[in-house]
Parts: structure tokens; C-alpha cells; sequence
């Protein structure tokens, strides 16, 4: 099974020499790295390819790597009903520069990418409708990034002077705790509210 | 002779409807009562569950899942619990498997159920909810029984299942699948040959095979449009290769073909479910797998040993660590392929895990099944779609 993917991966590979940058299988899963330039003809060639055939674009989603250089990954995840197979491509780009649209190629693409531009902020060149969909209208920043934080920014509520929802920047009523339990022995490193000098000591003392 | 000026009229549909199935903004652009574009707005339900689940332990992950669309809750535990077995290289124990299958299907005709009768009150029809809704309560019965929560149930987890089924409820499944034969084709006699059912239905809203696949349709959608698939069948997982079942096709790819796969897919559920029942009368054995670093130990082990302590205790607050890697894991949920794109990097959280909702491709899809028809139709063609915004808006 895994050599019979690496098979097409190397076909797939060879047909499209200025796309593909890597493929690989894991887990009984074909990957193949790809260059936002000759995406387009890549994914035309999935899905026309008589070897291929991914008719399907099943899903277009977004991940993001905050220390890389380009840091998000858009991965588009392609299937085949006529050979009952499944394919995963990955791009990727940075805040700036877009990637191109796959919604000449697969209609389902359209809404897709509309969602990951609104919540990574990823850029696609030639959509047709590059609007947000999930996120309130009116709203700010891309909330699945990594360095947006869990609770947001603004809150709202109905305002009964007004007559309308107003929106308000988030007031915690407790403290948004974290807890780190990557080291098991020397614990959280958590900085106590008001006590920020104590761990700059703490961290001086350290270092001496 | 003058030119004559068409003016477009731009109406809003909902949020508020009762034939939109939830929170469904449409902004439709009608000529007359013919619709020209329509344009949904979504995310009035949007709860930001993928950021929820990067925060949380891959247990803690489990309880957004029946959250999402809440009318088939099981199914997506079940994508979920599937894409972590595999990063963790784990097998669920039979008896686990079964289980699992006999609840996939239970949910699959609540889901159902719930579909086709609200579809059938979207075109005029009372009656069919009204009975339909009795049968889901009989069946959201054995969710509390294996669960404690009628809907959100929380039951399959990374491992198996939470726990095993009470005594008695085969016996009372087998009682309940009997009674719903006839209760099936008595909400057929309503439907089938109903004639302002089928005016309303029948041509509506057609989707050839070439669209169906361009728009990522999958499930039921797809298969009423004449391709036979279905993840079941093609990609089985957990003993669905053990099952002996029908995938019913449709043939002319209208609303009215899409209810009736639905129908069928009812009858062929309830006979993987006699199915499950009679193996998990013979198949014995753990229900979920023997490995105390990721499944916890049993309440009475905790009582005299310290290891089961230590174990409970690390695994609901740290959790455990699955390996780096990603995988995009499918089921065939009710309303389609429901799949979970997740992202591991070794540590206690996921680092990414995308919901793939199958309502989401086919409500994009609205636009071009709508174009030209009536405004009437276009509830038609939302009942049809079976969708559900808490998958949708996620």
C-alpha cells in the first residue's frame, strides 16, 4: 500500500517537476509539498490525470507556524472516488504574498479559502469573492493564528440606554491561566499579577 | 417598442426562519418569484471550537465534537477518536468496535429521522415530525443509557468507548428495531406518493454527478446523485467490512431522490444495528484498550492501587502526549464525509485540528441549485441539503 502511494507520489512528482518540491507517505497518507506558482497546473493535473483523478477537492485549510519564515501552511486535501484514493497537498506562504485560487479548478474551493483567509489571513490571488464568512462582520485580525489570544480582543453586549450592541475590550473576570506541563519537574513558570520584578530578580540571580 | 427594465429585488432571508434550520442569513436577489442569486451568510454560530480544542488535552477535545452538529453527535466522536487511535498507533478491542458501530448507526437515524420529517414540514407537512420525533426519543434513550446525556454524550474517546452498555439494552434495541419496520413505512405511506410532497420536490433542485463531485459533495447528497459512495463500504473503518448492507443510489439527483436515499438508508442502518447486536452478544472483552497510559483505569482499581491513582490522576489533568504527525481522518457521518484534519506536535494539545464539516461544501452549493428556480423552492432545497449550523459555523 505505502509503496503503490510512493509510486503515484513519484508520478505525480514527475509530471509536474516545477510544483512539486517533496512527497512523501506517512501513516498510509500521500503528502506532496508544492510551490504556490505551479499550483494551479498541479491541481488541474490531479484532478484530470488519468492516473489520478482527484474529482474532489475535499477540504482547504490553514496552519500556522509562527517561527517559520513562511509561516503558514495552506493544505488542500484532494479525493479520488473512481480509484478510492485520498491526497494531501501543502503550500506555503506568508502574511503577504497569495497564493493562487483554486476555485477555476474546484468549485467547492471558493468557500474554503474563504475561510482560511479569514481565520489565518492568507491571501488568495483571482478568488472570485475573497470575503470573510465565519467571523462577525465588521471584525479584526484572523483568530486562528497563533499569536491571537484564546479570548479574543472585544466583547459585546446589549446596551439597553443605546439600543444597540455595543463592543467592549475583553475584561476577564479571572486571571487566563495556562498551565505548562511540558516540564515535569520544575513546574509552570508562572509570573504572580504585580510581581513581575520578583522573576526579573529571580531571573538575574540565574544568570550570575 | 421601449426597452422594458427589469429591476432585481434584493430580499433577506432570516436569520430567523423556521425553514432555514437554524441561524441561515441568505441574501437573496430575486426577479419576481424567480430567484437570480443567493448569497448565504454564515457564522452567527460560529464558536471558535478549533481554537477551543488547540487549548485543550486531546480528552478535553472530545465533548466540542457532539457539539457540532448536535443532531448526530456519535458520528463525529467517532472521526475524531479514529484520527488519534491513529497518531497513537492504537487498536480498539472488538467488542469497542462493535459498540462504536451499533451507536454510529443508532445516530445515523436520529439524524435521519430528524431530516427527513423537518424536510417533509418545510413543504407543508405536519404530521411526519410529529411521529418522528416520538422514535428519536426512544432512541436518545440508549444514549442516556450508555452515557448519562441524552445528545451530548461524550462516549467515544481515543481508545474505545467510555464504557460498556448497560444490561438489558440489546434486548430492548432488538424490541425497538422490530416496531420501527412499520414505522418507516408508515412515514413512507405519509411521503411517497403524497402529491404536494412530490410537487414540491420532485425536480428540484437537480445536481448531476459532474456537479456533485466539483462541489465536494459527499454522503447522502452524493450518493442521490448517482455515485455510488460511501466511506462505509469504500474506506471502511472499525467492523463496517464485517456488515452486510446496501448503500442505497439515487438516480435523478433532485430533492425528491435525495429523501428517499435517505429513507433507505434508514432500513439498512437498523439492519447493521441487528447486525452489531447479535455479535456483541457473543464477543466478550475490554471496550476500550488495556494501556493505563492512555485509557484510565476503572473507579473500583482506584480504591487499592496506588498505580490506578496515579494514572487517573495524571491522565485527566495532564492528558496523554501523542506522537508528531497529522492525518486527515474520515467517516461517513450522517450528512456526509466528516473528517478531522489533525496536526500533532508530540506534545498534550493538537497543535491544529480542522473540522471538515459536510454541511459546509453543500450549503456553498446553494447558490447554483437555487439559480432560477421559485422562492418556495428554495426551502425545498435547504430540507434537502440537511444542514446544520453548529457543524457549519463551527
Amino acid at each position: 500500500m505505502a509503496e503503490q502511494l510512493q509510486d503515484l507520489g513519484d508520478y505525480i512528482a514527475k509530471g509536474n517537476q516545477q510544483a512539486v518540491t517533496a512527497t512523501s507517505v506517512r501513516l498510509g497518507e500521500l503528502m506532496i509539498a508544492a510551490k504556490p506558482e505551479g499550483l494551479v497546473a498541479l491541481l488541474t493535473f490531479l484532478r484530470d490525470d488519468p492516473r489520478c483523478l482527484f474529482k474532489q477537492l475535499v477540504d482547504v485549510c490553514g496552519v500556522d507556524w509562527p517561527e517559520r519564515e513562511k509561516r503558514f501552511d495552506v493544505v488542500y486535501n484532494l479525493l479520488s472516488v473512481k480509484n478510492n484514493q485520498r491526497v494531501r497537498v501543502k503550500v506555503a506562504t506568508d502574511e503577504s504574498t497569495p497564493v493562487p485560487s483554486a476555485a477555476s479548478v474546484f468549485s467547492s474551493a471558493g468557500w474554503f479559502e474563504r475561510e482560511t483567509y479569514d481565520l489565518y489571513g492568507v491571501w488568495f490571488s483571482d478568488h472570485p469573492d475573497l470575503r470573510r464568512i465565519l467571523t462577525d462582520y465588521g471584525f479584526e485580525g484572523h483568530p486562528l493564528r497563533k499569536d491571537f489570544p484564546l479570548t479574543g480582543f472585544v466583547e459585546l453586549r446589549w446596551d439597553d440606554l443605546q439600543k444597540r450592541v455595543v463592543y467592549e475590550p475583553v475584561k476577564l473576570q479571572q486571571e487566563f491561566r495556562r498551565f505548562d506541563f511540558l516540564s515535569p519537574w520544575e513546574g509552570a513558570h508562572q509570573v504572580l499579577p504585580g510581581d513581575e520584578k520578583a522573576a526579573e530578580k529571580a531571573d538575574e540571580k540565574a544568570k550570575s | 417598442m421601449s426597452d422594458v427594465e427589469i429591476k432585481t429585488l434584493t430580499m433577506n432571508f432570516g436569520p430567523q426562519h423556521p425553514a432555514a434550520h437554524g441561524v441561515l442569513r441568505l441574501v437573496v436577489e430575486m426577479d419576481g418569484e424567480i430567484v437570480e442569486r443567493c448569497d448565504p451568510h454564515i457564522g452567527l454560530l460560529h464558536r471558535g471550537t478549533e481554537k477551543l480544542i488547540e487549548y485543550k488535552s486531546y480528552l478535553q477535545a472530545v465533548p466540542y465534537f457532539d457539539r457540532l452538529d448536535y443532531v448526530s453527535p456519535m458520528n463525529q466522536e467517532h472521526a475524531y477518536a479514529l484520527a488519534v487511535e491513529k497518531l497513537l498507533g492504537i487498536t480498539v478491542p472488538e467488542r469497542g468496535q462493535y459498540i462504536r458501530v451499533l451507536f454510529s448507526e443508532v445516530t445515523r437515524i436520529l439524524n435521519h429521522l430528524l431530516n427527513v420529517t423537518t424536510f417533509a414540514m418545510d413543504t407543508g407537512a405536519l404530521t411526519p415530525p410529529l411521529w418522528g420525533f416520538e422514535q428519536r426519543e426512544l432512541l436518545m434513550e440508549y444514549y442516556e443509557g450508555v452515557s448519562g446525556s441524552r445528545m451530548h454524550a461524550a462516549y467515544f474517546r481515543p481508545g474505545g468507548v467510555h464504557q460498556d452498555l448497560p444490561d438489558g439494552m440489546l434486548d430492548s434495541m432488538e424490541a425497538w428495531i422490530k416496531q420501527f419496520y412499520p414505522f418507516l413505512k408508515d412515514i413512507e405511506k405519509l411521503l411517497n406518493d403524497n402529491r404536494i410532497f412530490r410537487q414540491r420536490t420532485v425536480d428540484i433542485g437537480v445536481v448531476n454527478p459532474q456537479q456533485a463531485l466539483d462541489w465536494g459533495f459527499s454522503g447522502p447528497m452524493i450518493r442521490a446523485s448517482g455515485l455510488p459512495w460511501d466511506l462505509r463500504k469504500s474506506q471502511p473503518y472499525d467492523v463496517y467490512e464485517r456488515m452486510d448492507f446496501d448503500i442505497p443510489v439515487g438516480k435523478t439527483g433532485d430533492c425528491f431522490a435525495r429523501y428517499l436515499v435517505r429513507i433507505e438508508e434508514m432500513y439498512q442502518s437498523a439492519r447493521i444495528m441487528e447486525q452489531c447486536i447479535g455479535a456483541l452478544r457473543t464477543v466478550t472483552g475490554p471496550v476500550r484498550v488495556d494501556d493505563r497510559k492512555i485509557s484510565p483505569p476503572r473507579r473500583g482499581e482506584m480504591k487499592g492501587s496506588m498505580e490506578a491513582l496515579i494514572h487517573h490522576f495524571k491522565l485527566y489533568t495532564e492528558g496523554y502526549k501523542v506522537p508528531a504527525g497529522e492525518t486527515y481522518t474520515a467517516v461517513e457521518a450522517p450528512k456526509g464525509e466528516f473528517g478531522v484534519y489533525l496536526v500533532s506536535d508530540g506534545t498534550n494539545k493538537p497543535y491544529r485540528c480542522k473540522i471538515r464539516a459536510p454541511g459546509f461544501p453543500h450549503l456553498a452549493a446553494l447558490d447554483m441549485m437555487t439559480k432560477g428556480h421559485q422562492l418556495a423552492d428554495m426551502s425545498a432545497n435547504i430540507g434537502s441539503l440537511d444542514i446544520v449550523f453548529g457543524e457549519i459555523d463551527r
